[in-house]
């Protein structure tokens, strides 16, 4: 079988690579997935979207985002609710260094055009009333940051992909990928094999494996994250609550559950997705003491996903340049759900040789080696 | 009784005829169905769900119930309260 443009992974990078190219007039794209729609970290992930960063590449990334997502089912006519709330992300200072640095933060935002601003005790009191006052200094909040339903918003990319063509291969493994010389000539899967010049790698937590496959050494890792969700309740919290120094977000959706999660600095690099007591009991007490009124509800359910973490916590977005018609996106480092209406647009113009809407030397293949210093995102959990 | 009137999930108040709406929609792994609908996921975790759905996908695939998947049982197996973990309590439920 031939494929113009061969896509492996169908999380939402994957889903968005493909509707972006098919929009731009690509025919013949087809998206293999070993599993089913959003089976990756997409279906697995916080969902939350938020501008409030600490380096200039990824703000822009995730502005540009956030304005795709406010316009989203009207563009992907999408007939379903991706449910996005657009009430902030309010992110707490709890030391004097993180005080200090959220400054720098909101300055860097603003001249980007994002509306951040360093709030008060009790200026974030007002807008989350069951925040412990005593467990931070100041905050940020952003009011256009949110949350969206990831499943809904992944179907959204893949319903508007089919029906611009697109072709869809789940449960289907991409086991080798075969090259002459410096040309990728075949993909081959348990199924099926592929004819094609050009591939993407959004295989999310697989992105080094898949590298591999093509002889290419992909500088990212993998480890877990764990994540849980209470009963629902009635809508009390606005905004996503997150602490990088207390390591935790919280964030009641539109049904009325509350998510969180954290990670874990000791996480193995593997591909380990089983739950575990300790991040349970660690999750708890984090929640109870930032959010004591969260502690009321009963934890339904535990799950985990991988990050895909890069040297620089940043993604790879870009070209393999030993390796002409192979493509990354991945290396979100936990942040790639926000990222998806851009690395889709700008995947599909490095493929079509399109000036790129945004400058991407920051997220380059290469830039690990040819960068004198390299800017590390530190906004994470 | 008409399918739009039998309840499949009770958690998340799912009928029959939206299963078999997103079935019909290409949506034929529990995972698809889960992520579409919640089923599975309220506080029952599937209990109620998950063997009805796994027989009207197994029918709509015209497979047999035992080579239908079904979703992953996770923890918790009964809702317990964020404070009860992080105080260690017992009985905790
Ligand atoms: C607990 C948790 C919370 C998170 N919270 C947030 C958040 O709040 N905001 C945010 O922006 N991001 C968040 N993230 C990160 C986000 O989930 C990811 O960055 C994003 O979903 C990556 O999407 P993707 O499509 O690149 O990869 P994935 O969704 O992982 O998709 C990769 C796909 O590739 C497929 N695949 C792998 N190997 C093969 C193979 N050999 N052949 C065929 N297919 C293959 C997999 O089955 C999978 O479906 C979180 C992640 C986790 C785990």
């Amino acid at each position: 079988m031939k494929a113009d443009v061969l896509v492996i992974g169908a999380g939402i990078s994957g889903a968005s690579i493909a509707y972006n190219l098919a929009a731009k007039g690509v025919r013949n794209i087809k998206v293999v997935d070993k599993a089913y729609l959003t089976a990756g970290a997409t279906g697995r992930c916080g969902a939350g979207v938020r501008q409030q960063w600490a380096t200039k590449a990824n703000c822009i990334m995730a502005k540009h985002s956030i304005e795709f997502f406010e316009q989203a089912k009207a563009i992907l006519e999408y007939p379903g609710d991706i449910e996005f709330k657009q009430e902030g992300y309010l992110i707490l200072a709890t030391t004097e260094a993180e005080d200090r640095q959220f400054g720098k933060n909101v300055e860097l935002q603003n001249a980007l055009g994002i509306p951040a601003r360093k709030l008060t005790v009790p200026e974030a009191l007002a807008i989350v009333p069951h925040l412990n006052r005593d467990a931070f200094l100041s905050a940020t909040y952003c009011n256009t940051d949110g949350h969206l339903n990831p499943f809904k918003m992944t179907d959204a990319y893949y319903q508007a992909a089919k029906r611009l063509g697109v072709e869809f291969f789940f449960f289907e493994t991409v086991e080798a990928i075969e090259r002459e010389q410096d040309r990728i000539v075949k993909v081959v899967t348990d199924k099926h094999e592929f004819l094609t010049n050009v591939v993407v790698n959004a295989a999310g937590g697989y992105a080094h494996e898949i590298g591999k496959l093509a002889g290419i050494a992909v500088p990212v890792y993998s480890e877990k994250h764990e994540i849980l969700v209470t009963e629902p309740i009635e809508r009390i919290q606005g905004p996503m609550v997150m602490s990088f120094s207390k390591n935790i977000y919280c964030q009641q959706v539109p049904h009325g559950s509350f998510i969180m999660g954290r990670g874990d600095p000791e996480a193995p690099h593997d591909h380990d997705i089983t739950s575990s007591w300790r991040f349970l009991d660690e999750m708890a007490k984090t929640v109870c003491e930032i959010l004591p009124r969260v502690g009321e509800l009963r934890v339904i359910r535990q799950w985990a996903g991988l990050y895909n973490m890069s040297p620089d916590k940043q993604p790879i977005i870009s070209e393999v340049p030993e390796l002409p018609g192979f493509y990354l996106a991945c290396g979100f480092s936990g942040h790639g759900f926000m990222f998806a209406p851009m690395t889709g647009l700008l995947i599909s113009e490095l493929i079509l040789k399109q000036p790129t809407t945004l400058a991407i030397a920051d997220y380059h293949l290469h830039r690990f080696q040819d960068m004198p210093v390299i800017e590390t995102e530190k906004s994470v959990v | 009784m008409n399918d739009k009137d039998i309840l499949i999930c009770r958690c998340s108040d799912v009928t029959l005829a939206e299963i078999r709406k997103w079935l019909a929609a290409g949506y034929t792994s529990f995972e698809d169905l889960k992520r579409q609908l919640r089923v599975g996921m309220g506080p029952c975790q599937g209990q109620t769900c998950a063997e009805l759905i796994r027989k009207e996908i197994a029918a709509y695939l015209k497979e047999r119930p035992e080579a239908v998947a079904i979703h992953k049982t996770r923890p918790l197996t009964i809702g317990v309260k964020l404070k009860a973990i992080a105080k260690g309590e017992q009985d905790e439920s």
